[in-house]
């Protein structure tokens, strides 16, 4: 049974001080990717029906390969923060929010990771 | 845990109906949320036929009516009819608003009333606002100023007053709180629309000599970025304010500082 005051309950464990930092990140992240992915998608209609030289030559570029990872690391990381967003309103329960927001991470990360790996074999494979 | 299955009492049964007696010649039916939580009941929806010409244009009128004539244990908040005390906020027709300055003549079919959404109801259409009031509370709403103060007023420019036009009317009836999706999943933690505006009452008040404490407080994942700018809130604002842009201008102020 909870006898607290209810501003006792408000003010909690107080202001964590912290919050825009992550907020910003999303607004800069979000700004970053509209350019990108519209170089992505003008990028692959260019080459539909292309073959696999096509595409490996297109990547090999300098240029389209820098843009290629930030667009994956960029992406990736506004998913993670947006999705930290939607465990946090959704998820109530401390235990069950550390360990959701624990796999989001790791699988965003495992997954941007295999990406950019993946391009980086494609632009210096053989 | 996310929760899939409903709290106890949540059901919402069919109640009695109260036809309107003979003779009635404008006749709308209104459709009251019932439910006294001592009972152990579940709640109801009672339905009570009223003759519009007999009563007066507004929600609160017929509301009013039926406690004076049809049934007395009907429990509701009002006092001042005139949109200014807050006191009768309710979701009429699906949106809060206040009964007193909403005419039957807007709602189409029968006028359903609820209390405000996703509050603990101590009684029909009467919620437990505790936890609002206790976070309007905690943003200090009073003037913070370690100037000394002088011996007449403390002066405003009218351009420094103009600032808290669309903030000073707002009469926390929490009609945007309780129509704020974030504010029903972390009530405890965010803040809220009519918290949060109020609070902005104070940064933009030029006499105000606290900002900086203020933005501090509120910079925090849960008592102020909750905010998804749904916009429910604005959309519900009975006094047409906005919630939804004094909140933007929060995050910007804190955003502006870094």
């Amino acid at each position: 049974m909870e006898m607290r005051s209810p501003l006792g309950r408000v003010r909690g464990l107080g202001s964590a001080k912290d919050g825009v930092a992550h907020w910003w990140a999303q607004r800069v992240t979000a700004v970053a990717l509209v350019p990108l992915t519209l170089w992505f998608v003008v990028s692959v209609v260019s080459l539909v029906g292309a073959d696999y030289a096509a595409y490996k030559a297109w990547v090999g570029m300098q240029g389209n390969l820098v843009l290629l990872v930030l667009l994956i690391v960029i992406l990736f990381h506004h998913t993670q923060l947006g999705l930290q967003v939607v465990i946090e309103d959704y998820v109530h329960g401390e235990a069950a929010k550390v360990v959701s927001l624990m796999v989001i991470k790791f699988t965003v990360v495992l997954l941007g990771a295999s990406c950019v790996l993946a391009v980086l074999r494609v632009s210096f494979g053989t | 845990m996310v929760e899939f299955t409903l709290p106890a009492n949540s059901k919402v049964g069919e109640g009695q109906t109260h036809v309107a007696g003979a003779g009635a010649t404008r006749v709308r039916r209104f459709r009251v949320y019932r439910y006294d939580p001592d009972s152990g009941e579940n709640p109801r929806l009672d339905t009570f036929e009223v003759d519009l010409d007999q009563c007066g244009p507004m929600v609160l009128d017929a509301l009013i009516k039926i406690k004076d004539e049809v049934d007395t244990t009907l429990a509701f908040r009002r006092s001042c009819r005139e949109g200014v005390c807050g006191s009768c906020a309710f979701n009429i027709d699906g949106t809060n608003t206040l009964a007193c300055i909403k005419p039957i003549a807007d709602i189409k079919g029968d006028v359903r009333i609820y209390p405000l959404p996703h509050m603990p109801v101590v009684k029909d259409l009467v919620a437990d606002l505790s936890l609002s009031y206790a976070q309007y509370a905690s943003v200090k709403p009073w003037m913070q100023a370690d100037t000394p103060p002088p011996t007449h007023e403390r002066l405003q420019s009218p351009e420094e007053r103009a600032k808290l036009d669309g903030l000073w009317e707002c009469i926390l009836c929490f009609c945007c709180q309780t129509s704020c999706p974030s504010y029903w999943w972390n009530p405890e933690r965010y803040l809220g629309p009519a918290v949060l505006l109020q609070a902005h009452r104070w940064i933009v008040d030029s006499r105000d000599e606290a900002a900086g404490q203020r933005l501090d407080e509120l910079d925090d994942s849960f008592k102020l970025y909750r905010c998804h700018t749904i916009m429910n809130c604005t959309n519900a604002c009975p006094k047409g304010l906005n919630p939804g842009k004094a909140i933007g201008e929060i995050k910007s102020a804190i955003a502006r500082r870094r």
